[in-house]
């Protein structure tokens, strides 16, 4: 009963994130590729709760839908002229995209195949992963997260450096 | 509660639907009712007297808006979007009601105990940010999309000082579990989060003004989500029409409406899980556990939601320019203040 519901739910999320990402690569409506990508945040968000990764999950929503998502909608919008144009979507260089893409579906399934996969079972999982991930971060990733906060804040001054140039040019 | 329809039913799975759709019961009666109370308050402190003749004193009258709602024939603009144009109320409505999920109502009744509920709480309502800008495209028509644009430009900066101001409770109880929240001001009123929860006395008396500012940061920054009155620059009728919702109409327009309700009873409960203590009792143990719980979560989220209405038709509409202002350097400055402040405190 138990795996059954489990494969339900698993092939629910999977189908609706792969048909989600062929809406937002084949579609001709730039917006509705934007939109269509909410699915397809939403559908992995599902996955990882199905991994028993509450806290990748909620970041992912709260990072990509909340974040990257809008903005992306914002540029899409304020694009003008942008919801009547149409998006070529035929291949341009089909050489050097057969390349491309082969040497990385090679590397994918490379790491798939050499990776040493470890299957956990349930009481493994730790209880409170916040807890555990605030620990390591300010521990034994101190560091990269020290650099990461930097470049952020980087990001911004410049993000309102800019936005005050035209400003004033204006 | 879960235990015994697991009794009735035998499958886990129907009492998993059953227990997903308790809040719809709550939402539904609690709309009408507070429909209603905020067209008579707002009539009365213009000083008229509102609904008066669909029954006694015109307490029939939010039965008879969602009749008419219901007859009303579905239009869809003829240039818009047909699919995202109708899929975009729904969005709107699950970002809402997904919160729903990890509202405590009551010991007995908690959707989902996870770890991170308040992070939780504040990803999902993104989703409502989305449903927004889906409907102002997808009208296909300058004021929708403007006041979708305005909408979300505001939900996205009053989510930090929300987010700031949640965050430092979260410091000060060392969990994200809205159960856990409650359940740790169980011991009355002066150990609600507000008046520094469960601190040795002096700390507690030092942690109080910022406790209060962080409130009221919260505060602010949630009206401002739910884009009500002060903050309405969104629907701002004298400028947008309607804003995002100009062009629905009937049962779509209804949903849109009851999101907006939904949503405004989601950010008093969280004030109220956050501060005054969920749903234990105000006296300690007395009155409380089973339905008290209940009675209490409820009672305390409806006067927060009477403080929403009284702000909304007392004060007038913010301009752009002050609406940022506000945000970025009123509200985030203090709220980051105040939890660098609590952070000492709680050190020492």
């Amino acid at each position: 009963m138990f795996l059954q519901l489990f494969d339900i739910i698993f092939y629910f999320f999977a189908t609706v994130t792969l048909i989600s990402a062929g809406i937002v690569v084949f579609s001709k409506n730039i917006v509705r590729s934007a939109f269509s990508l909410v699915f397809t945040f939403f559908g992995i968000a599902g996955l990882y709760v199905l991994l028993n990764a509450d806290f990748v999950a909620v970041a992912q929503l709260f990072v990509y839908v909340g974040g990257i998502l809008v903005l992306l909608l914002f540029a899409v919008m304020l694009t003008q002229k942008i919801s009547n144009l149409q998006m070529k979507i035929t291949t341009l260089h089909p050489i050097i995209a057969i390349i491309l893409v082969a040497s990385l579906i090679g590397v994918l399934c490379g790491i798939v195949r050499m990776n040493d996969w470890r299957i956990i079972t349930i009481s493994e999982i730790p209880q409170s992963t916040a807890q555990s991930i605030g620990k390591a971060l300010i521990t034994t990733h101190i560091l990269p997260f020290e650099i990461i906060s930097v470049i952020l804040l980087v990001a911004i001054i410049g993000a309102a450096m800019l936005a005050r140039k035209s400003e004033k040019k204006s | 509660m879960p235990e015994f329809l697991t009794n009735i039913f035998g499958k886990t799975i129907i009492v998993h639907i059953i227990m997903g759709a308790v809040p719809l019961l709550f939402i539904l009666p609690y709309a009408l009712v507070v429909i209603y109370v905020e067209m008579k308050l707002s009539s009365h402190m213009q000083n008229r007297v509102g609904y008066m003749r669909t029954g006694w004193h015109g307490t029939l009258q939010p039965f008879a808006d969602i009749f008419k709602l219901l007859q009303k024939e579905n239009i869809v603009p003829a240039e818009a979007d047909k699919i995202l144009f109708s899929l975009a109320p729904f969005i709107v409505f699950i970002g809402m009601y997904a919160a729903y999920a990890v509202l405590p109502f009551g010991s007995g009744y908690v959707g989902s105990e996870m770890e991170i509920g308040i992070f939780y709480l504040l990803a999902v309502s993104s989703l409502v940010v989305v449903g927004i800008l889906m409907a102002g495209w997808s009208s296909n028509n300058k004021w929708s999309l403007l006041g979708a644009m305005r909408s979300v430009a505001q939900i996205v900066s009053y989510e930090i000082p929300a987010a700031l101001a949640l965050l430092g409770v979260v410091m000060l109880a060392g969990t994200m579990n809205t159960e856990m929240l409650s359940a740790m001001q169980s011991g009355g009123m002066h150990e609600w989060f507000i008046f520094g929860g469960t601190l040795p006395l002096w700390k507690k008396f030092t942690i109080i003004p910022f406790m209060f500012i962080i409130f009221l940061v919260y505060l602010v920054s949630s009206m401002a989500e739910v884009n009500r009155t002060p903050f309405d620059l969104p629907e701002a009728e004298s400028e947008l029409v309607q804003g995002y919702n100009t062009e629905y109409s009937g049962m779509k327009f209804a949903i849109f409406y009851l999101a907006e309700y939904g949503n405004l009873f989601l950010i008093s409960a969280i004030a109220v899980i956050v501060f005054f203590g969920g749903y234990t009792s105000p006296f300690g143990k007395f009155l409380s556990g089973g339905v008290w719980d209940v009675f209490w979560f409820i009672t305390k989220g409806m006067l927060l939601v009477l403080i929403n209405i009284w702000i909304r038709w007392t004060l007038p509409r913010l301009r752009v320019d002050q609406l940022m202002y506000v945000s970025w350097k009123v509200l985030t400055p203090f709220a980051l203040v105040g939890i660098i402040v609590i952070g000492f405190i709680l050190v020492v």
